[in-house]
């Protein structure tokens, strides 16, 4: 949009993740049109609040696109209590198949959009292409699932987090949680392992699907945008290993990783020099790095 | 990231981790990167009368070729000469360990290293042979 001439504002976040719902509305404008929010964030799992923002922008008369990617299937997804004029889904992330998503555009108010690819006509104009059904029933087929088991997986999954966090936590030093913990979902466990380095963790921790930011990401070297955007030092953002549960995860599973972490954090500890200046008591803050 | 089974042998098994006394004798110490980049590198020396480097250590905060670059220089500098561990290039670190074209910096950051670690020493030394000489 930004390339066709309109102004964006684009909003920080606070320490926790969340959006300050007061700075959302003071960022409105009288020629605001249209807000996007991410319902449930990728890296670290927190949770929006979506009514009220959905509720302020109805008043506005401002339209809601949402992108619920990230909370299909792990949190309830009602486009009437969010208000959602828009919202993005997609079905690799319910486990569905890859290579289909979804756009749902509200009759009522009408959102009127315009069709980005050009041909035959096809989904009342707005996507023309001969439509792949075995995605599409693939896709629906998994939200029907995802529905029926959403309440169970998550509090199976909530489980293992917590049997994760505290394993680690109880056996680990110098662990920080990124992003909030009551507005959050449970599938998501982003840490920071501080004087450890994010990738030569997740090197170490094999056999283990871990990343250390978000996948869109992973051929950058920068650290993770969504942990700076938190005001997280460079340094934490640079070791930080973000853990996915899923339906699949076992307790057997969660433990292993537990005692993986373990040993591999003290292990690499053992490597890094600052985690040797740390426990002399060097505050690495005082140090003049030769930046480069 | 697709390593070459070199990176992944010295990062599994990083050779002549550790570290010295900074102040002891013949010892140079080199700290190059910073935390905020993602990468630290300290490498030590111990330098005998004969000014060979007799043995070397090092601790590495950083990614896997990070870690894998600092420990193949450690083996490198050993019964060198200071001229000679002068020498080392950075592209012969990343050529022996077929670093991907993103991990370059890694093998700068090993060849800043060895620099610093034999400036310090020099600085050490130096101070040291014009106290005598007072």
């Amino acid at each position: 949009m930004e390339r066709e001439g309109f102004e964006c504002t684009y909003l920080e976040v606070q320490e926790n993740g969340l959006v300050d719902l007061d700075a959302f509305r003071a960022a409105l404008r009288p020629d605001t049109i249209l807000a996007s929010v991410l319902f449930v964030n990728n890296e670290i799992g927190v949770i929006q609040p979506m009514e009220e923002i959905g509720k302020m922008l109805r008043e506005h008369k401002i339209l809601f696109h949402v992108d619920a990617v990230q909370a299909l299937g792990k949190v309830p997804v009602d486009v009437e209590a969010i208000q959602a004029d828009l919202m993005s889904l997609s079905g690799h992330k319910i486990y569905g198949p890859k290579g289909i998503g979804a756009l749902y555009v509200r009759r009522k108010p009408r959102v009127r959009i315009e069709a980005q690819i050009h041909g035959g006509g096809h989904e009342r104009g707005m996507r023309s292409g001969t439509l792949p059904t075995h995605q599409i029933v693939g896709m629906g087929a998994a939200a029907e699932l995802a529905v029926q088991s959403m309440e169970s997986d998550s509090r199976r999954i909530r489980q293992l987090r917590d049997r994760l966090l505290n394993g680690i936590m109880s056996r680990v030093e110098e662990v920080y949680i990124n992003g909030d913990m009551e507005h959050r979902v449970p599938h998501n466990l982003n840490l920071s392992f501080a004087f450890v380095e994010g990738e030569s963790l997740i090197m170490a921790l094999k056999g283990i699907a871990v990343s250390s930011g978000s996948a869109c990401t992973s051929a950058s070297l920068e650290p993770s945008y969504v942990l700076r955007a938190l005001g997280k030092s460079d340094e934490l953002a640079h070791s930080s290993i973000r853990f996915g549960i899923g339906r699949y995860t076992t307790e057997e599973e969660i433990d292993e990783t537990i005692e993986l972490v373990a040993s591999k954090v003290g292990k690499l500890r053992e490597l890094s020099p600052l985690w040797e200046m740390h426990l002399e008591g060097i505050d690495l803050n005082s140090v003049q790095w030769a930046a480069h | 990231m697709a390593y070459s089974e070199k990176v992944i042998d010295h990062y599994e098994n990083p050779r002549n981790v550790g570290s010295f006394a900074k102040e002891e004798a013949g010892v140079g110490t080199g700290m190059v990167g910073a935390p905020a980049c993602g990468d630290v590198m300290r490498l030590q020396i111990k330098v005998n009368e004969q000014g060979i480097i007799e043995d070397a250590k090092f601790k590495t905060y950083g990614c896997g070729s990070a870690i894998a670059s600092s420990s193949l220089v450690t083996e490198w500098v050993k019964g060198k000469s200071l001229d000679e561990a002068m020498q080392i290039k950075n592209s012969q670190i990343a050529e022996e360990l077929e670093l991907p074209p993103v991990k370059i910096h890694c093998s700068v950051l090993a060849e800043d290293a060895i620099k610093a670690a034999i400036e310090d020493y020099r600085k050490k030394s130096g101070a040291v042979s014009a106290a005598e000489t007072h």
